[in-house]
């Protein structure tokens, strides 16, 4: 898709009563949502992220995105404590949530675990758990990104 | 000796422990809040964990978050810097119980000397002179009398709960005290809910000396000097120097041998600093010993040589100190200005973004600093830039050298306080060595 490809576009959502427009093509997914006043729409155009990542969680990271991009309308869960990250409540048992799942607001989605405590991490969003961000055993730091959700 | 040792702490006395470290060939892991992530000593550890948001209380006054950082990097032992968890009892404990080193003294050890009322009791013990006073709250002014003539005037009336000044009086002599007394005990009331004072010997012109100490787990503790700390604004100290011109060699040896006596009360080990109040006539009471190594260490280091953060290192992993007291000896004298934030004349934090930077080099000079061209300065944590320390064949050098080295700083883009250390060194009385802990107020 080229800019004007991608004016046209715009002005075509911006005149006609479209809140949101998706449209995959090729590689490249597009989202365009409107507010109800306001502002003229805005498009985010999907591309692999430049994200600056602490090097302990870069290497998982890649492999878990892949090549292909990160759509917007995520919302990521982050680590609110320093730990071990776990995806199950113990060795063998099935992990908490899957990617596909719909999660739920105070559902548990996995157990960082801090000086021999197991804290539960919850959920404080709706919506389809999309990706996994880091591997079961990883140490996690404040603010690292353990799973993508697209909010409902 | 430690393989990896996990630095509890930001900005210099981060750099200044990953230094030692580096020199003792040990690895090092920083932890950071957010709002640090582009520090410097985030920088120039081998590795760094992000503990939490700016805020102190959520990110390095965070136990549990750092413990765990350490669990996850496999740090063998902490070093807590100086401030934040530095002379926290249960941070130590919580550590050890990890299995993570403390780098400092036992927890008991903190836990006593950290209680004002505890410390003194503790070293009065050990036959350390401490300043003379009633032992809890005086209920009438009769008994005030009696404790007066006991200890001597001019005395203090000083509320038990509480302070900033309220609730104090200064009494020259005994046709005073009964007033004052009933007067200090309705503004205690007052203010603080509670009308318990108690009394001091009051000292009108003490001047702030500490000893510097290093225990070792084989029980040798020796002192490394004395530093003169007087120079301070609301008990925060502005410039330190090494030696005091108020203090003789007889006198060194008099007060080291009672600091030394005051950490072996308590078995002391690690780096620590005895406070000591002198007054004009050589006499020197205890007031409280901080359990830490302290922000204003590389005056003693430039005077004796010596390096106090490894040392810290050396005797927490269980290393003889490989040194003796008369191995120690003062050479030359040192000062120290800590280059702060803060406007110059009224205090006020001036936190911002640093654009130009430039530290002066050259003989007998030395720059503790994190800060650099483009970094921010804070508003969460303090507001010190740079330590800008020096050494001179004598104070008349020392003096000279440090005019030189703040005139040849460049700090732009948020306010300092070298002005106000200009006008420290130019002033007669400092030059002369004349003064007190008052000193600054001809200043505020």
């Amino acid at each position: 898709m080229n800019i004007e490809e991608l004016k046209e576009l715009l002005e075509f959502v911006s005149e006609r009563n479209i809140a949101e427009l998706e449209l995959e093509e090729g590689g490249t997914k597009l989202k365009i949502r409107k507010s109800l006043a306001g502002p003229p729409p805005e498009a985010q155009l999907a591309m692999a992220p430049v994200v600056k990542m602490p090097e302990s969680a870069a290497a998982s990271v890649e492999s878990a995105v892949g090549p292909g991009a990160l759509e917007d309308g995520l919302i990521y869960v982050t680590s609110p404590m320093v730990g071990t990250f776990y995806r199950q409540p113990e060795p063998g048992a099935e992990p908490f949530a899957r990617e596909g799942d719909y999660v739920k607001k105070g559902q548990v989605l996995c157990i960082i675990e801090a000086m021999k405590l197991m804290n539960e991490i919850e959920c404080e969003h709706e919506g389809q758990l999309v990706k996994v961000l880091v591997e079961n055993g990883q140490p996690v730091q404040y603010g690292d990104q353990l799973f993508a959700v697209r909010g409902a | 000796m430690f393989k990896k040792v996990l630095i509890a702490n930001r900005g210099e006395i981060a750099l200044r422990v990953i230094s030692a470290c580096r020199e003792l060939g040990i690895k090092t892991v920083a932890v950071y809040s957010e709002a640090d992530a582009h520090s410097l000593h985030v920088r120039f550890a081998d590795e760094e964990v992000c503990i939490g948001p700016p805020r102190s209380a959520e990110s390095y006054l965070n136990i549990p978050s750092i413990i765990s950082a350490a669990e996850i990097t496999g740090a063998d032992a902490i070093h807590p810097g100086y401030g934040f968890l530095a002379e926290s009892a249960y941070f130590a404990e919580v550590s050890e119980a990890c299995r993570v080193r403390f780098i400092g003294p036992s927890p008991r050890a903190i836990r006593l000397m950290g209680d004002k009322s505890l410390a003194r009791a503790t070293v009065r013990k050990a036959k350390v002179p401490v300043l003379p006073g009633s032992e809890g709250a005086v209920e009438s002014p009769e008994k005030a009398l009696a404790v007066a003539h006991e200890i001597g005037f001019p005395v203090m009336l000083k509320a038990a709960v509480g302070g900033g000044g309220r609730g104090m009086r200064v009494v020259e002599n005994e046709a005073g005290l009964g007033k004052a007394f009933l007067a200090a005990q309705r503004e205690a009331e007052a203010a603080f809910g509670s009308g318990d004072v108690y009394i001091e010997k009051y000292l009108p012109n003490p001047r702030h000396i500490e000893i510097q100490l290093m225990g070792d787990s084989k029980g040798n503790i020796v002192f490394h000097g004395e530093r003169e700390c007087s120079i301070q604004r609301r008990h925060q100290k502005l410039l330190e120097e090494a030696p005091s011109t108020a203090v003789s060699e007889r006198l060194r040896e008099k007060m080291g041998r009672m600091a030394v006596q005051a950490a072996q009360a308590v078995s002391y080990v690690g780096a620590g600093t005895v406070e000591f109040l002198l007054d004009e006539n050589e006499r020197f009471y205890f007031m409280e010993m901080n359990t830490r190594i302290q922000v204003e260490h590389p005056v003693t280091e430039m005077v004796t040589g010596a390096d106090l953060v490894k040392d810290q290192i050396r005797v927490a992993a269980g290393e003889p100190l490989g040194y003796r007291q008369r191995d120690i000896v003062v050479r030359g004298a040192s000062i120290e200005c800590r280059i702060n934030a803060e406007d110059p004349v009224t205090f006020a934090p001036s936190p911002g973004k640093i654009h130009a930077f430039h530290v002066p080099g050259g003989p007998g000079t030395r720059v503790d600093t994190a800060a650099h061209a483009e970094c921010m300065v804070q508003p969460y944590y303090d507001s010190l830039i740079a330590k800008l320390i020096v050494h001179g064949r004598d104070r008349k050098e020392a003096i000279a050298r440090m005019k030189r080295c703040l005139s040849l700083t460049v700090i732009e883009g948020v306010k300092t306080t070298i002005p106000l250390h200009r006008r420290i060194l130019d002033d007669p009385d400092f030059r002369a060595g004349r003064y007190s802990t008052r000193f600054l107020e001809r200043f505020a």
